[in-house]
């Protein structure tokens, strides 16, 4: 019962519900993560990422809906479940009262590890993040970005299947956001399913095959980076800023998907170099460029631009 | 089978054991030294003014009178307190019991591992306290080695309170309310420093209704090596006390980390 061939999905969610008396966090979303593949929920502040994970890690009952990992019920076979997941979780929960090589031990009794293997499995993992010379270190003495790398090492203590990320790079230096990247790179390589939360847009575009993006506890789109730039805002845009009105008119005449931002204007186009010099040249502007569109334009245009909490 | 308690609360207790051990001799003292102030304290600086006291239709030193109930206080505090702000700066602050959350283990295994650390931690003060007060005679034996078992069971009555008031409290200053509600008037009035028969009847009456004034009787009795049916009494009372407050401690806790 409890085996996957390799075509059924790691994760399967259908018309998950999340709420907290009144508040609905999640709203009913459905989705299927398939192995090996590292996927992203990507979303505002606030827009039920985290309640949804924490569906799948068993943290969370859920209000209604379905849900199975590894082809297993979460409602009735939640410990099994947890036993094959490695969780990051977005509070650094690294023990403060131990140091770092008792963390690992500690946490590998929670999945029944005698003390050799855990031994063994935290000094790999410490090599192989370039941590093991803070092996002896309490944990209170590291700097934020190290105890950030430690939960998310932590987390493979199990070696599991299935690696749940909540914002795992929130908080880390340039370098080790790199560093972090490769490594789970080279996880997928080794077939681990990544299962991840970011406002990284940067982050999201290069570890990520597939990614929904999430706003007040819907799905509002899903696919891979590329599939949603194409669909959403074409591939490039072009940006001009304190656009007169002759080039708003101009836009709409010739029909331009755009967006106005009174300061900004952003239009959206498939191929913009003819359109960039037809701008560039008959409205003469301080600022007009022609760039590549991201997952941010996206992400923006989805979510829109007002301030969350 | 989603959420029963299973012996992986072990792993719970395990934890704080391990933590427990690399501070030990730090953690050592308290029960120690304590002991030690309050026998000079009561027995060299008060005894004088009060003489010998009746107990159990005997006459007994007042040192020998209050010795086990400084015992019960110990194992009063030593698992009330664990179970409020330790087990409170786990939960809150460390969030220690939401990286347990996600492994194999549930928030009923948990709380038991939580529960039974502060009554272990309350056993291994007990049994320091023993040696050091059997020094000065003042424990029976071998009736007086069942006191560990008693502080066992004690720490899981007081354990099970201090995680009910966990499961309650919005900040760690909220503490103070049942520390200052509960702890210290069973401290003065469970029968710890003068007998319960000086009190008026009600007051008498309404001690029995603390738990501490159980677990003093229950020490007592054990140190003096008196097997009578006040010590069942007690005995049952703390039984009963565990019986009600353990499960409820787990039923509330459950309803404030599950989300």
């Amino acid at each position: 019962m409890s085996e996957i061939n390799n075509t059924q999905p790691i994760v399967v969610a259908r018309n998950l519900k999340k709420s907290f008396g009144a508040f609905t966090a999640v709203n009913d979303i459905s989705f299927c993560v398939d192995k090996g593949v590292c996927f992203g929920i990507l979303g505002p502040n606030g827009a039920g990422k985290t309640s949804t994970i924490r569906m799948i890690y068993g943290f969370s009952p859920l209000t209604s809906g379905d849900l199975s990992v590894f082809g297993l019920d979460i409602k009735t076979q939640s410990r099994i479940i947890k036993a094959r997941i490695g969780v990051c979780q977005q509070d650094n929960t690294l023990d403060p009262d131990l140091t770092v090589m008792q963390n690992f031990e500690v946490f590998a009794r929670y999945f029944d590890l005698d003390r050799k293997t855990a031994r063994e499995r935290a000094l790999s993992l410490l090599k192989l993040f370039a941590l093991e010379q803070r092996r002896d270190a309490i944990a209170t003495e590291l700097s934020g970005g190290m105890v950030r790398r430690l939960v998310i090492v932590r987390a493979l203590i199990n070696q599991p299947e299935l690696l749940i990320l909540d914002e795992p790079t929130t908080g880390l230096d340039p370098q080790s956001r790199h560093q972090v990247w490769e490594k789970l790179e080279s996880l997928k390589k080794q077939g681990i399913t990544i299962l991840l939360t970011t406002h990284y847009m940067d982050e999201a575009a290069r570890l990520c095959d597939r990614l929904v993006i999430m706003d007040e506890g819907k799905i509002l789109a899903q696919g891979s980076p590329q599939s949603l730039i194409s669909e959403y805002t074409g591939e490039n845009i072009i940006e001009v800023a304190e656009p007169e009105d002759d080039l708003r008119a101009f836009s709409r005449e010739r029909g331009l998907r755009q967006e106005d931002l009174g300061h900004r204007l952003i239009i959206y186009t498939e191929d913009g170099h003819e359109l960039y010099r037809e701008i560039c040249g008959h409205f003469t502007h301080k600022s007009c460029i022609l760039r590549s569109a991201t997952l941010e334009d996206v992400f923006l245009k989805l979510t829109g631009r007002e301030l969350r909490e | 089978m989603k959420d029963n308690i299973s012996i992986r609360f072990l792993r719970v207790w395990q934890r704080n054991l391990t933590v427990y051990s690399q501070n030990w001799k730090i953690n050592f003292l308290p029960p120690l030294m304590e002991p030690l102030f309050y026998l000079v304290a009561f027995g060299i600086g008060f005894s004088g003014l009060i003489g010998n006291i009746t107990y159990a239709s005997g006459q007994t030193s007042y040192v020998r009178f209050i010795a086990p109930a400084l015992v019960a206080i110990n194992i009063m505090n030593s698992s009330f307190f664990e179970n409020t702000f330790s087990s409170f700066v786990r939960m809150y602050y460390q969030k220690t019991f939401d990286a347990m959350m996600a492994t194999p283990l549930n928030v009923g295994e948990i709380i038991t591992g939580e529960i039974v650390w502060g009554a272990t931690k309350a056993a291994i003060g007990t049994t320091i306290m023993l040696t050091v007060i059997s020094f000065f005679g003042l424990v029976s034996y071998p009736s007086g080695i069942l006191i560990i078992l008693a502080a066992f069971l004690g720490g899981i009555a007081f354990g099970s309170v201090g995680m009910l008031f966990t499961s309650m409290v919005k900040t760690i200053e909220l503490f103070n309310l049942p520390i200052f509600l509960f702890v210290t008037p069973m401290f003065l009035f469970s029968g710890t420093f003068f007998p319960l028969t000086n009190l008026p009847l009600w007051a008498q009456y309404f001690a029995l209704v603390l738990p501490l004034t159980h677990l003093v009787n229950l020490v007592r009795a054990l140190s003096f090596g008196l097997f009578n049916s006040e010590l069942l009494m007690s005995l049952c009372y703390l039984i009963v006390f565990c019986l009600i407050m353990f499960p409820l401690a787990i039923f509330k806790m459950r309803r404030r980390l599950i989300k």
